[in-house]
């Protein structure tokens, strides 16, 4: 399933913000985590993220460092600020918002067209 | 990991990324690090899945997505990055980082010794004032051993050539005092004006660094000294300002600057901003766009209007040039604007790319500038008898034939290099071997002209 460029966009900030809720993380890490939980239905270009994380950085929701890793490389490190989590909540409070009011929608629809929704696709495999 | 011709060869690849990725400006290197250690950390698990090395590399690159639309991307995040900062210590290694200190700190210890130098004689009674004459006669050996010593330091100049660069300034320095002028005569005035323009090349043997004797080591130097003007006019408009604003203020609280103004603020800031140009320009040379190719652009088709416009109307009409005084002065100085011009274009442009517009309209600026002054030449010669030969005249009817045979076979190099036998290397080489001429004549004017026209 192909997502609109402009729904990733917008998406982004509250995907980012929430995996690194979780714990602090890296590039790599984070797109891992973000096929994981869209079971692959997310398609983000890897490089795109960057600009994203540096986004954040510049507006303070989050900070980098950093550090080696057990490869041996540098690896840059990022953290979310106490701010940024004030975000990730607004956010939460405008997608849950916008989730309810099209739910709604889809509802009245669905009684007038029962159509079958997409449960859940099955995980694509990862990493190849 | 597979085997090491495997490694090796995605070492190779990941490079060529990597400088690929480098050369966008948006995109820094501590940036490019981080996409670089996605890369690889994409290809082991690649890897690991099974693929081949080679695959997994194109894999990966492909995931990261088109390097155009990245580099997009982050020039709209990091739109700054676009504007080149006055970055003078480069932010990402330890080793260059710290050169570039050093550097800056002897420039700023060069441009404080001129600053003293200048000053100097005052402790022997010669004042500016008084003595305007050795002022302006010597000027250029306040700041421009300075200036050398600054190149050779940089350069790490081998002591045979540090021999030569100094006894070019003792000669120097004894040609602008042992002869008697006569007080603000012509011959003394000429020494004034000459005398920078051998000990420029002086400094460009030194810049160049043993680089001298090549063709691309003086086109070096030729942008250098287009670019040095420019940042030495931006910094003296500044210090214009400083100066206009600091009269104002002092004079609201009754106290006249101008006493310090004269003696110590403009010679001490004239000569100190030679150096701290200079080494602007070297810090920058690599990130900021260079202006003289810029204003080479922008004037080139102004001033070939202008010539063709003047050619016109002489031709329309039949009003021959007027030789009054000065008129050598200003069509050898039409020759000298132009001569940069062109030098400028050529200095800015790719020697391998075809001819096009702008090389035509260079060519139109370079003939007509040409006829005109042949114009002008020809008015005088006819009347040079009945004027008689001055020192002034002698050195601008001088410099008036160098600029013109330069122009000249400049203009046959380029009609050759439209028309298809030429390449442009050649009009390159012509520049660039001329340089010594100038320095040569200027030379002359300093050494032999005060004796032949007796000190006059």
């Amino acid at each position: 399933m192909e997502i609109n460029k402009d729904l990733i966009a917008a998406s982004s900030t509250p995907i980012v913000l929430a995996i690194l809720s979780e714990e602090d993380s890296y590039g790599y890490a984070i797109l891992q985590r973000v096929r994981e939980l869209s079971g692959g239905r997310l398609e983000w270009t890897d490089g795109m993220l960057y600009p994203v994380l540096h986004r954040l950085g510049r507006l303070g929701h989050v900070e980098a460092r950093w550090e080696v890793a057990e490869s041996g490389r540098r690896r840059k490190y990022y953290r979310i600020t106490p701010q940024g989590r004030a975000q990730l909540e607004e956010q939460r409070r405008q997608w849950q918002a916008v989730d309810a009011t099209l739910r709604d929608i889809w509802l009245a629809l669905s009684m007038s067209v029962p159509a079958s929704h997409p449960a859940s696709a099955a995980p694509l495999p990862q990493g190849a | 990991m597979p085997d090491p011709g495997h490694a090796a060869l995605l070492e190779e690849q990941i490079d060529q990324w990597r400088s690929y990725l480098r050369r966008r400006q948006a995109v820094h290197s501590v940036d490019v690090a981080e996409l670089e250690d996605h890369l690889r950390e994409q290809v082991a698990v690649l890897v690991d899945a099974g693929l081949a090395t080679d695959e997994a590399f194109l894999v990966a690159v492909k995931r990261m997505g088109d390097l155009d639309a990245l580099s997009r991307e982050f020039a709209l995040e990091h739109s700054d990055r676009l504007w080149k900062q006055l970055v003078v210590v480069a932010p990402d290694s330890e080793e260059p980082r710290a050169r570039a200190r050093t550097d800056a700190f002897v420039a700023f210890c060069l441009a404080v010794a001129a600053a003293v130098v200048i000053k100097v004689p005052a402790l022997f009674g010669i004042q500016m004032d008084q003595d305007a004459g050795f002022y302006a006669r010597n000027l250029s050996l306040f700041v421009l051993p300075l200036l050398t010593g600054y190149f050779v330091w940089k350069r790490r100049l081998d002591t045979t050539t540090l021999r030569w660069l100094a006894l070019a300034f003792v000669a120097a320095g004894v040609f602008a005092n042992v002869y008697p002028f006569a007080p603000g005569g012509s011959t003394e005035v000429l020494t004034a004006l000459h005398l920078p323009i051998v000990l420029w090349v002086v400094v460009g043997i030194a810049y160049a660094g043993g680089r001298w004797s090549q063709v691309a080591g003086r086109m070096d130097f030729i942008r250098f000294s287009g670019e040095l003007l420019i940042y030495y006019v931006l910094i003296a408009l500044g210090g214009a300002v400083l100066t206009g604003f600091m009269a104002m203020i002092f004079q609201a609280i009754g106290t006249d600057i101008e006493p310090f103004f004269e003696s110590w603020l403009l010679p001490c800031g004239a000569v100190g901003a030679v150096v701290v140009a200079s080494w602007l320009v070297e810090a920058k040379q690599s990130v900021i766009e260079n202006m003289a190719p810029v204003l080479t652009r922008l004037f080139t088709p102004l001033f070939a209007a202008v010539l063709v416009t003047f050619l016109g109307t002489m031709l329309w009409t039949g009003h021959g040039v007027d030789i009054e005084r000065e008129v050598l002065i200003a069509f050898d100085l039409l020759l000298v604007i132009v001569l940069g011009l062109l030098l400028y274009s050529v200095s800015a442009r790719n020697p391998l790319s075809p001819p096009g517009a702008f090389d035509v309209l260079q060519v139109v600026l370079v003939v007509s500038a040409l006829l005109a002054d042949a114009v002008a030449l020809w008015a005088i010669a006819a009347r040079i008898t009945e004027f008689g030969f001055t020192p002034n005249r002698v050195a601008a009817l001088g410099e008036n034939a160098i600029l013109l045979i330069n122009l000249a076979w400049s203009a046959v190099l380029y009609i050759r290099f439209l028309r298809g036998p030429g390449s442009f290397a050649d009009l390159e080489r012509w520049q660039t071997d001329y340089v010594p001429v100038y320095a040569l004549w200027a030379a002359i004017v300093v050494i032999v002209f005060p004796p032949v026209f007796a000190y006059i």
